[in-house]
Formats: structure tokens, C-alpha cells, sequence
């Protein structure tokens, strides 16, 4: 790709990029949200049409106006969400879409048997006839790369694709896409993890504010080199904790039960304690039941059994508005969706849940004097980026976004907080910033239950680490016992070894 | 075949579109509706100025101080405002009130109700302000129901308003058509006629009444209430991201309770300023669709108060021209009412390009994309 340029209205989204890979060799594109990485590999895919800029494939100018040219030219990309239907068999999602050898009749036999040979050529295990909404999320991920080696994919573009992944998985994903590299593949893979990033790829092209910042091997980067080249100045990658003396229990769960979405139960039997001054880690790989906790604790969700104890007092089946005036703070999972309200000012959403107390309201009328020189307070302390308290939410980055509920939620000073998955897709820096304020919460002795996806970030944050299996406490070990490896292992639902 | 152009959404809706694209749907929808009165026989040209003048008066009666057709339009245009604003109010907080003419229906009745029944046990000077307030309350009460079953049982509120409207309006027809029909009346649809005290004051010799005062306070009161009072603030929350709302302890029940007590008592205050301000009577006439053209309002003035008073203006200017076409012009009447749709038609589709755009792709060029395949293949081998 060279000289690729792409503007959305306001934004530089790709500056003049130039980017290559190489038959059999796996390039990792690494950047911040909002660098550019996923907008450039939309271009690639022939989702987005560069503004300038051309496309060389294996020597030739192309243009390619759609994903259907992309699979036509041998470009395979892999979604973060991935795009298969449930109710159809592997081999199904795997035929759909593609012209059959024997006309209007399904060849189901004949798409089997290639899956088949596929799979043994890249190791890829997965069962040609089984229904996808039986799969778990690493099957589900191997079909997707099947699907596209199945249509002749040469180039392969992996979105972040170890972010459903437990580190075993991971493990396995990887050994598949070295094998696909040592057959010629070439691969793009997209991420903001750098020890994976470190451990998977031969180059590195780092992208900052739609500009490649560098392309280097991979043998020449050290962790702490990429990060500054992501971010443009250093990085503390570990944050300092400092020893803190525990409290009393604040926040105790007793053997509590609760129904998913889908009336199936999501909880099953969870019990757990976090004191003053300490903060538990949840981990587990996503869908497991950290949602459903997080729902129940902060009143949202209502348990079928069990208690839920804050401070002292049963507080199971409160309502959220009470919830919140015994001393819970709870950072939802999906900032956008539960957390805050996109056409809203950065001022409106910093006073959610405290509009109808004093100062902010008066009788029926708001005062919207106090409420600007506290937006204003809290602005300044979070260091929230916004050009002013009047701004819409929707034009912010999702870190600072995500600042704006920690100001709300912190500036509460809550005695219990429930901070679910709270560096999901915010960058570096604000990663970097959320961390040392959850530290700083806890040496104020407010008891913090941490639920997240990143091992990385549980074992930098927590005391203890419970790891989560299918609704289920598979076990709590201290942080400083914790390995990568135990984690994982108990991640896939072995007990605590 | 790919189209040479894509409609994209527009990051923010475009200013200068939503002051343009109005007036290109109007032209358009003018254009259209011409050729239909082409092949009608009419003249378009003529007809539309019968139109205007039908609904604004010409300069010359304006000159003699006569404002009848003006005034009518402000006659129709008041129950439109009453309910476009209760329709609006539910419509922020995503609850689909479409029950505004059952609504409007039962403030009648309450209304007339008092007048026919109850207005020897009242002093005059309060008999105005009972009905008023009985009005409110059908109205109210009429729109709690879906409300309840909404918020308590997660009945869908669309059906539950819609097929209330029929039991409203044929409970009113079997009381006028019925036990409240006026023996002195003639056969006439309609109950006997109030007494004085209950008839709402007109101004100035026309048939505008104090309904208009009660839509321009109710508009204040709205914009008052939407962006200075905490409950504002909560329908807007809840209006914006429900789950957010939830999450923020805002009580959805409560909320709905509300916002339906407002919207359907407004829509009841115009079913009181009909029958007390214009019929003095309650007769057939009254459900004649204000409440559903009341959605159409609410939409095009989306959801601002300020907006509901300018558009049902607008629109009662369309429906009292429509009829004056009607006599003056000697035309059918579907005419009519194929030239008020043909403008709604432009005027809501012509919305969109408000809030996304038409980008020119140009044709694909063929021959570029061969040439890639080719290649690809070679390479590939």
C-alpha cells in the first residue's frame, strides 16, 4: 500500500501511509485506538475507498471497491466480531455465499472434505459438521480463518483476535498462524498487546495519529521501545502499589445464583469477599458470568438466590437509585451502551445519577451554575481532552469517555466499587491514567472488584485474583503466587491447582 | 450492477440541509401535486393560489380588516398544537403514544360531560375552569391506562393506544347518536347545546378562542420543563440511551406515569377547547383525525415545542386550503387531500437527506478490476 490517504470529515483517519507485507511473513500492525490501524485494513478489505494513495498486489495495481473483490484478489480479513450463523453448520457457514459444483444443489459432501484437509494442513480443529452456536469462541474464531483460507486467501487480516482468547488459545492460534506463514500466507495482525505483538510477528509497523511512526523487525523491538512509539513519549507499563492495610469487609457475595439473558443460569453459587483498602480481580475469558456479577451487585440484575452484602447490610434486590446512596460506584462494561448518553454534553453526563440532589438541583429546576464549575473540577482533575464542558459526548475518544465515568464514579467517594472491564478499548495513556487512579482509590480504602478480560491488567492491579468458569468460582490465588500459566489454566475450568 | 452513488449518514445532521431540504421537499411536492391537477383539469398555478388564499386570505381583505380565512387556520390549528405537544412529549421519552384522538375524544366528553350535567350545581364563573380541568383528567386518564400496562406489564403501548382511540370515539358517537342525543335537535348527531357560561371566549370577532392561550402556555411550559427542571432532564436521559437511564437509577415507571398524564391530558384539553370553544356542543366533528395528524406534526417539528406550534400551524393552513379548493375551484374532493398527502409524502422523505447524504462514486470501471484478477492469478500460482 502506498501513499494511502483517508479523511473523514474532521479527520486525517490515514496520512500518506506506506505499508507492505511479504509472501510468508506475519506483520503486526500496532497502534492506539483511533491511530488508523483498522481504517487502513478497511481499505485493504475494500470496505473504505482510499481518498488517495494506490493499492500493489504482488506487483500490479489494484482497485478494489468491495469485500467481494478483496476474497476475488486472495484477501481473507478476520473480524473481531465475527460474521457466521449460528443456527448453520461449519460447513455451511463455510459453503454460504459461494457457488456450488453441482449448480443449485448444496455439495455439502464435497465442502466437508476440503475443510477437512484444511484443517490438517494448518492444524486448525474444528468439526465440518457441528453447529456453530455449539462452538466455543476459539472454534468459532477457526472457522472464520477456514472460511477464508477456504476462499483462497493468500493475504490474511487478523483484527485483534486474540481479545476473546484464553492464553492457552492463544497459544494454539498462534502455532496455526506460524504454520500458515511457513505454507506462504502473508498475515496482518492488527493489536495493541505488545507482548503479543513481541512474540507472533517477524515486523512491526507502529501507527500513530494515521501516520506509520516506524517499521522495524521484530528482533530489534523491545516492549518499552514499541510502547513509546505507540504512545510518543514513555510509558510506565507496571503501576507502583503500594502495601495497604486491609479493612473490614465491605463488599461480601453468598453463594449467589442469577438467570443470563437467555434464562439460562449465568451465576452459579458465587461467593466472594473484598475489604476496605484491597481490590479483587475477576478473571475469565468473556461471557462466563462477569457481566451477570457486575449486573447483580450494582442492582440491575435480580439474583435468583443468594446475598449480596454492603458495608454490613443486605442489600440484594435494591434498586440502583439506593444502591448508590449506600456508597456503590459501578463502571459498566459498556460505557456507551449503560454508561452514558452519547448526545449529551461532557457536563450532562458528569452529573448522571447526581441530578436530583443538591447542589445540582434545587426543588424541580436544575442549577446549572454549580453544575459548570463541577464539570469544570472534574475536567481539570481527570484530565479529560474535551474542548469544553458543552461538548457532545459522542465527539470524545473513547479514553476520555471512559475518564468521564471514572470523574462521576471516583468523585463519589464510594465505599464499594464495581469497575467492570475498565480499559476496554481506551489507549495507552488513558489506560496508563485509570490504572493509578484505581490505586489511588484503594489506598483510600475503598474496596474495588475489578473485572476484566486483560490478564495483564488483573495482575497488575489486584491483591487477589478470582478466576471465573461458567458462573462458577474456580478459585481465588493471591497475586503475588499468580503465573500467566495457572490463570489460564483455570480460565478453561480446571481447579485451582 | 452497483449504483454510481451511496447515501452516507451524516455525522451531524447538516444545518444548512434542514433549512433547505424543507423547502426543496415543498417545491417538489408542488411540482408532483401540479401534474396531478394537470390531469385533474385544473390549472395548477390558480389552484395553488385558491389554496393560499384560502387558508391566509388575500391582501385586499387583509386591507378591510377581514381575516376570516386566517383566523380558521388558527381555529384547526389549535387542537393540532395541543395534541402535537402531548404526542411530542411521549414521543422523547420513546413512548409511542398514538392514542391522541382517543385521548382528545375523552377530554370531550369530560368536558361536555360537565357543561351538559353539572353546570346548574356550578357557579358560571367555575364552570370553564372544571371542564378544563375534567378535560385534563379524561384525557390523562385515558392515556394512563397504556402507561400502566406499559410500565408495569411491558404491554407494547402502540397497539394499546391505537385501539383505545376506537373505543373513545365510538363510546362518544353512542352518547351523541344516543342517550345524550338533543330531543330539540332534529335528528342531528349531537347533545343539546351548553350554556354561555361554558363557552370558551373568543377574540375578536372570530372563531379563535382561549384553546390557542392554553397551546402557546402548554409550549412554554414544555420548553420550561425539557431544559431547566430535573424531570427534564430525566425524560431527555431516558429519551437518549433507556439503559443509561436505568443504569442511573432514573425510574423508568415513574417516568412513563408522568409523561402519559401530561400527554394525554393535552390532547384531552383539546378535546375540551373543541366542544367549549368551537361546537358548544358535542357532536360529530370532533374526532376528525386531529390526534393522528398530530403525529405527523410531532415528527416534523421533531419533538421541539417551538416547532409543534409552527408546523400544526402550517398544516391547518393545508387542510383549510384544501377544503376552500374545494368550493372555490369546484374540486373533487380527494384532490385535496391527494395534494396534503403528496406534501407530507415530500416532506417526510425528504427528511432524510437531513441526516445523510448522496456521495457521487462514479461508474466502476470494469476494466480496472479485470486487469487486477488477472494479475492475481498469475501471481498467486
Amino acid at each position: 500500500m502506498r501513499g494511502i490517504v483517508k479523511r473523514f470529515p474532521g479527520v486525517l483517519a490515514n496520512d500518506r501511509i506506506d505499508f507492505d507485507v511479504r509472501a510468508g511473513e506475519i506483520h503486526a500492525l500496532l497502534g492506539e485506538n483511533g491511530a488508523g490501524k483498522t481504517t487502513l485494513m478497511n481499505i485493504l478489505y475494500g470496505l473504505y475507498r482510499p481518498d488517495q494513495g494506490q493499492i500493489l498486489l504482488n506487483g500490479r495495481a489494484v482497485a478494489i471497491h468491495s469485500p467481494a473483490d478483496a476474497i476475488r484478489l486472495g484477501i481473507g480479513m478476520i473480524h473481531q466480531h465475527f460474521m457466521l450463523v449460528p443456527t448453520l453448520s461449519v460447513a455451511e457457514n463455510v459453503a454460504l455465499g459461494l457457488p456450488s459444483s453441482r449448480g443449485f444443489l448444496l455439495d455439502l459432501d464435497v465442502v466437508t472434505r476440503r475443510i477437512r484437509e484444511l484443517s490438517n494442513v494448518y492444524g486448525l480443529r474444528v468439526d465440518p459438521t457441528a453447529m456453530v452456536w455449539q462452538l466455543a469462541v476459539g472454534e468459532q474464531q477457526r472457522v472464520e480463518i477456514l472460511k477464508a483460507l477456504y476462499r483462497g486467501a493468500d493475504l490474511l487480516i487478523l483484527d485483534e483476535p486474540t481479545a476473546v482468547l484464553t492464553p492457552q488459545e492463544v497459544r494454539e492460534l498462534f502455532a496455526t498462524l506460524r504454520r500458515m506463514a511457513g505454507e506462504g500466507h502473508s498475515l496482518i495482525f492488527i493489536s495493541h498487546k505488545l507482548h503479543e505483538v513481541l512474540s507472533i510477528s517477524d515486523r512491526v509497523t507502529v501507527l500513530r495519529d494515521g501516520r506509520v511512526v516506524k517499521t522495524l523487525p521484530t528482533s530489534e523491538a523491545t516492549r518499552e521501545e514499541l510502547a513509546r512509539l505507540m504512545v510518543g513519549r514513555e510509558v510506565l507499563l507496571r503501576v507502583e502499589r503500594s502495601p495497604v492495610e486491609l479493612g473490614d469487609v465491605r463488599l461480601s457475595l453468598k453463594d449467589l445464583w442469577a438467570h443470563g439473558d437467555k434464562g439460562v443460569p449465568a451465576l452459579r453459587g458465587v461467593t466472594l469477599a473484598v475489604r476496605a483498602g484491597e481490590i479483587l480481580g475477576i478473571a475469565g475469558v468473556s461471557g462466563n458470568g462477569q457481566r451477570e456479577l457486575a449486573e447483580v451487585i450494582a442492582g440491575l440484575r435480580t439474583p435468583s438466590q443468594g446475598q449480596v452484602e454492603i458495608d454490613g447490610m443486605d442489600t440484594t434486590g435494591w434498586s440502583p437509585e439506593r444502591l448508590l446512596k449506600h456508597g456503590l460506584a459501578y463502571i459498566p462494561e459498556e460505557r456507551m451502551r449503560d454508561g452514558v448518553v452519547r448526545d449529551f454534553s461532557v457536563e450532562e453526563n458528569l452529573i448522571l445519577k447526581d441530578h436530583v440532589d443538591r447542589p445540582f438541583a434545587s426543588g424541580i429546576f436544575m442549577n446549572f451554575g454549580t453544575i459548570a464549575s463541577y464539570a469544570d473540577r472534574l475536567i481539570e482533575n481527570f484530565d479529560i481532552r474535551t474542548p469544553s464542558r458543552d461538548a457532545p459526548l459522542k465527539n470524545l475518544s473513547g479514553g476520555n469517555i471512559q475518564k468521564i465515568v471514572l470523574a462521576r464514579e471516583l468523585s463519589r467517594e464510594p465505599r464499594v466499587l464495581v469497575a467492570a472491564q475498565p480499559t476496554r478499548g481506551v489507549d495507552i495513556s488513558a489506560t496508563e491514567y485509570i490504572h493509578q487512579r484505581l490505586i489511588a482509590q484503594r489506598a483510600k480504602g475503598t474496596a474495588t472488584l475489578l473485572i476484566s478480560e486483560d490478564l495483564d491488567e488483573i495482575l497488575n492491579l489486584s491483591d487477589r485474583i478470582a478466576v471465573m468458569y461458567e458462573g462458577q468460582i474456580v478459585g481465588v490465588v493471591d497475586q503475588r503466587e499468580a503465573t500467566v500459566e495457572q490463570l489460564g489454566l483455570m480460565m478453561a475450568g480446571a481447579h485451582k491447582v | 450492477m452497483q449504483l454510481p452513488f451511496k447515501i452516507e449518514k451524516r455525522l451531524t445532521p447538516s444545518r444548512t440541509a434542514s433549512f433547505f431540504v424543507p423547502i426543496a421537499s415543498l417545491l417538489l411536492a408542488l411540482v408532483f401535486g401540479g401534474v396531478l391537477l394537470l390531469a385533474a383539469g385544473a390549472n395548477p398555478l390558480v389552484t395553488y393560489k385558491a389554496m393560499l388564499q384560502g387558508a391566509f386570505g388575500t391582501p385586499d381583505q387583509w386591507a378591510k380588516g377581514e381575516f376570516y380565512n386566517l383566523s380558521e387556520t388558527i381555529v384547526k390549528a389549535i387542537p393540532l398544537m395541543l395534541c402535537g405537544l402531548g404526542v411530542s412529549i411521549a414521543f422523547r421519552m420513546l413512548f409511542w403514544n398514538i392514542g391522541a384522538e382517543g385521548q382528545l375524544a375523552m377530554g370531550g366528553f369530560a368536558a361536555a360531560g360537565v357543561a351538559l350535567f353539572l353546570a346548574k350545581y356550578i357557579p358560571d364563573p367555575l364552570l370553564l375552569p372544571t371542564m378544563f380541568v375534567a378535560g385534563f383528567l379524561a384525557g390523562a386518564l385515558w392515556g394512563l391506562l397504556p402507561a400502566l400496562l406499559k410500565a408495569f406489564l411491558k404491554v407494547n403501548e402502540i397497539i394499546v393506544t391505537l385501539m383505545m382511540n376506537y373505543i373513545a370515539v365510538l363510546w362518544i358517537e353512542y352518547l351523541f347518536y344516543g342517550p345524550w342525543k338533543d330531543p330539540k335537535g332534529y335528528g342531528f348527531p349531537g347533545s343539546a347545546q351548553f350554556p354561555k357560561a361554558a363557552w370558551l371566549p373568543r377574540f375578536f370577532g372570530t372563531r379563535v378562542h382561549l384553546g390557542l392561550v392554553f397551546a402557546l402556555a402548554a409550549a412554554v411550559f414544555i420548553w420550561i420543563v425539557l431544559v431547566r427542571t430535573k424531570w427534564g432532564y430525566e425524560i431527555r436521559v431516558i429519551g437518549e440511551n433507556p439503559r443509561a437511564a436505568n443504569y442511573a437509577g432514573i425510574s423508568l415507571v415513574r417516568n412513563i406515569i408522568l409523561i402519559m398524564i401530561l400527554s394525554g391530558g393535552l390532547a384531552g384539553l383539546a378535546g375540551m377547547s373543541e366542544v367549549a370553544g368551537i361546537s358548544h356542543r358535542l357532536q360529530k366533528g370532533l374526532t376528525v383525525g386531529y390526534g393522528f395528524t398530530a403525529i405527523i406534526v410531532a415528527w416534523l417539528a421533531r419533538l421541539n415545542p417551538w416547532g409543534v406550534l409552527l408546523v400544526a400551524f402550517l398544516l391547518a393552513a393545508l387542510l383549510v386550503g384544501g377544503d376552500q379548493i374545494q368550493i372555490t375551484m369546484q374540486l373533487p374532493a380527494s384532490v385535496a387531500l391527494i395534494l396534503q398527502g403528496a406534501i407530507l409524502f415530500f416532506m417526510l422523505g425528504g427528511a432524510i437527506f437531513t441526516e445523510y447524504r448522496v456521495r457521487w462514486i462514479g461508474w466502476r470501471r470494469k476494466g480496472a478490476l479485470l486487469a487486477a484478477e488477472t494479475g492475481a492469478e498469475t501471481a498467486s500460482g
